[in-house]
């Protein structure tokens, strides 16, 4: 939130809104396209937001250029490609899933699997044996009415 | 005069800090018991002191008193007196005053209202609590003095930033720090548990309610910073994962966590050495929260070097606590041995995998949020990790989690069996079956997001009913009056996650946006409600202009609203900020936004229809409720006093 609060404060100096009515596509299938793909990527100026909520500069670029591409024809993956080599893969919020990045996939499931793993062992090791309970003795069921009523 | 007050308070509070750190901790081990009992007070004093220097910094703001070089930076005469109050928190070393405020707060309440502790434990409390609230000082007083004089006292201030000034985030950082520093509580009982050696069902009592406190308040902050996003910053987006953000949520999943481990302490006295370790974890990522906040290190590697010496002191305390917790947990935890024996299918086995997924969802948003720093040191990559991983990343988690949850919450302890649980829940199944139908008919596109979320809520909704319903056993209604508060703390949280759940599932399928230009008068329509454009005017505020329009919006010819979106420019800091006009509805948001004039006439407007959003911080509201009720249950009052009296007559050491 600070992040955001400082990435304003310091860009808000140019009065404007995100997207500007001027740069929505007219075909609305290729606009509602834009839309989700710039939701996906970084404003490079300003900490934590996308171009599509950004209101920098360089984020109408940016937002003007994606839709260049898709009006040229690109599919959704060629577009953020083009963008990637001409910006950097810091405007990637989903980062590309190749070399190190692995690590960041593999990390979630890889873990959940092992504290399952782990879990599993604990709740064996606690196992209670199969056959069914213990038979309450004469005394232990009358002190448990008593514990009920109370 | 009144800031030297603060600051000498301040110092002073420091060394009584220092002081209830050290002599407690020797009387205990010592036995030595005129030692033991000097932590109370010294916990009172401490808090006093802190007070003091506090009310002296509210005072410098209240007054304007711009010789104090903080008030100068982030504040104004002609700011409105709630903001120049919240003002003293709006900043980074009126902040960490309000910190260790908070530090002081929990623990003189430890000394008051504990007063069932067997003094030695408490003494060590106390100790321990004494030192966190001392290495947070020690900051303070060193590296964010807040009561730094200017040379020549200038004639005004410099305000606040203007996105600051309102209600909703004045209050979002008193919440959360009390949210974070609660979580010091439970990790000051497990330390201190861990240097007695001894973990039992009354320590879990005691340690649960601060757990419980410091998850609701938490719960709270969190949702106010969120409710705050949502109407400020002018597209109505409520959670970025932003590294800030995902600072404050952390904690919250571990405490979550935390607090269902605390009760199979509690009730069965098994495992025993994880609660410690989740306790021990919370609060480090509070204090890994407080790093990323305070240095920037993450927001920006680079911001690192601004500061230093404040980012290297943090991440030394968060090293000193953590390690040294750490370090005492792998020689101590061995000696935590469990008792009771239970089969893989029972309550705790359903609490075992609820910690599981609670645990390995925060790790998933640990690794996301500092992969970034992680790729710039090691591959010198520089990268971004955002909502499109997290959300990939994060969510099965919480559908496992809400697939779940209403069985387990159901299932009896030791050993259960899956079809009996499963019987009381066939209303629950249908319900939610129904919803997803119903769901899927009426989207458009028939959107998974949306089938799944609303069904996955009114699963935990209907579940969380079945569950009330069932304890009442065949006594009906008036049972249910009577049933322990816990009980209905349980099913109110639990169904609050659910509203919370079709909040977020629908608002993000079903949103309607258009941004336009729309002339004085125009009328245009978006998804079925006529929206026009009736007038903008320029009127002052107190410490702003406001550029501020009127949209009337109809529906089949009856005017449903009358809305005023506002731009608002405040000439001391030279910066705009948007008021977006909402009106809030239980089916939907209406959220009208005014953007510029254009130059060939007309102004930029944004309309949004948001479907269910405000089920979003609904369900955050009975999350809290849930905490609250279950926190004032008698059994905390009562019950805690049990071991007291038993471990009482004991001879002395």
């Amino acid at each position: 939130m600070r992040a955001l609060i400082l990435c304003l404060s310091l860009l808000l100096a140019l009065p404007a809104l995100a997207v500007q009515p001027d740069e929505v596509l007219s075909d609305p299938a290729l606009e509602a396209r834009a839309r989700e793909i710039s939701k996906t990527l970084r404003c490079p100026v300003c900490q934590g937001e996308t171009i599509d909520e950004s209101n920098a500069a360089i984020s109408r670029d940016l937002r003007l250029y994606l839709r260049e591409r898709l009006v040229a024809g690109d599919s959704d993956s060629e577009a953020v490609q083009a963008i990637a080599d001409r910006f950097g893969e810091y405007v990637l919020f989903e980062p590309p899933a190749r070399g190190a990045n692995w690590l960041l996939y593999l990390a979630g499931p890889v873990m959940a699997l092992l504290a399952l793993l782990v879990g599993w062992r604990f709740i064996r090791s606690r196992g209670l044996a199969e056959e069914g309970p213990a038979k309450l003795s004469d005394e232990e069921k009358a002190r448990l009415e008593r514990i009920l009523r109370d | 005069m009144i800031a030297e007050l603060g600051h000498f308070a301040l110092i002073l509070a420091f060394v009584v800090a220092l002081f209830q750190m050290v002599v407690p901790m020797i009387g205990a081990s010592k036995g030595w018991s005129g030692w033991i009992d000097s932590a109370r007070p010294a916990a009172l004093a401490q808090f006093g002191l802190v007070g003091i220097s506090f009310a002296a910094l509210t005072m410098a703001f209240v007054t304007s008193d711009f010789s104090v070089a903080l008030v100068y930076q982030n504040s104004h005469t002609a700011k409105p007196m709630i903001y120049k109050i919240s003002g003293v928190w709006g900043n980074h070393e009126g902040s960490m005053l309000l910190w260790v405020l908070i530090v002081a707060l929990f623990g003189a309440m430890a000394a008051v209202f504990d007063a069932n502790l067997p003094p030695k434990l408490r003494a060590r409390v106390l100790s321990v609590q004494a030192s966190i609230g001392a290495a947070f000082l020690a900051f303070t007083l060193f590296t964010s003095n807040p009561f730094l004089r200017m040379e020549s006292p200038p004639f005004d201030g410099r305000d606040l930033n203007p996105l600051l000034q309102d209600p909703g985030l004045a209050f979002h950082p008193p919440f959360l720090y009390l949210g974070y520093v609660g979580l010091s509580m439970a990790f000051s009982f497990a330390v201190a548990a861990l240097i007695e050696g001894r973990v039992d069902a009354a320590w879990a009592r005691w340690v649960r309610p601060w757990t419980l406190a410091a998850w609701v308040f938490l719960t709270i902050g969190i949702a106010l910073g969120s409710w705050w996003a949502y109407y400020e910053l002018g597209w109505g987006g409520f959670w970025f994962w932003d590294p800030v953000e995902n600072a404050s949520f952390m904690p919250w999943l571990i405490a979550a966590a935390l607090l269902h481990s605390a009760i199979v302490v509690e009730k069965r006295e098994v495992l025993k050495s994880w609660t410690i370790l989740l306790a021990i974890m919370a609060f480090g990522f509070s204090l890994i929260g407080t790093f990323i906040v305070r240095s920037g290190v993450i927001t920006s590697v680079h911001s690192f070097a601004s500061d230093p010496q404040r980012g290297v002191f943090i991440l030394a305390i968060l090293a000193f606590f953590v390690g040294g917790a750490l370090l005492l947990y792998t020689f101590r935890a061995a000696s935590m041995q469990a008792r009771g024996a239970f089969a893989p299918v029972s309550r705790e086995g359903a609490l075992v995998l609820n910690n599981i997924l609670l645990a390995v969802s925060t790790f998933v948003v640990f690794i996301g949020t500092v992969w970034p720093l992680v790729a710039e040191m090691l591959w010198d990559r520089r990268l971004s990790v955002g909502a499109p991983f997290f959300e990939q990343a994060f969510t099965p988690f919480m559908v496992a989690l809400a697939i779940i949850l209403p069985v387990g919450a159901i299932l009896p302890w030791k050993r259960g069996r899956l079809k009996r649980a499963l019987y009381p829940l066939r209303g629950a199944l249908v319900f939610a079956g129904a919803v997803m139908a119903l769901v899927f008919a009426v989207s458009t596109g028939h959107s998974a997001l949306a089938v799944i979320g609303a069904g996955l809520g009114a699963w935990l909704v209907a579940g969380a009913a079945a569950d009330l319903w069932l304890r009442t056993g065949n006594s009906g209604l008036a049972r249910l009056r009577r049933l322990p508060r816990a009980d209905w703390g349980k099913a109110v949280a639990h169904s609050g996650l659910g509203v919370t759940f079709i909040g977020i599932s629908l608002l993000m399928a079903w949103q309607v946006e258009d941004i336009r230009v729309a002339r004085i008068g125009e009328t245009f329509t978006v998804a079925g409600y006529d929206i026009t454009l009736d007038s903008v005017e320029e009127r002052p505020g107190p410490n702003y202009n406001s550029i501020i329009a009127a949209m009337s919006v109809d529906r089949d010819g009856r005017q449903v609203a009358l809305l005023h979106p506002e731009k608002r420019v405040y000439p001391v800091q030279s910066m705009p900020t948007t008021e977006a006009a909402i009106q809030n509805g239980l089916f939907r948001d209406l959220y009208l936004v005014i953007g510029d004039e254009q130059q060939d006439g007309g102004w930029a407007v944004r309309v949004y229809i948001k479907p269910f959003a405000s089920w979003i911080w609904l369900g955050s509201a009975l999350m809290a409720l849930g905490g609250f009720i279950s926190l004032s249950d008698r059994r905390y009052r009562v019950a805690a006093g049990a071991r007291h009296a038993r471990v009482a007559p004991q001879p002395a050491e």
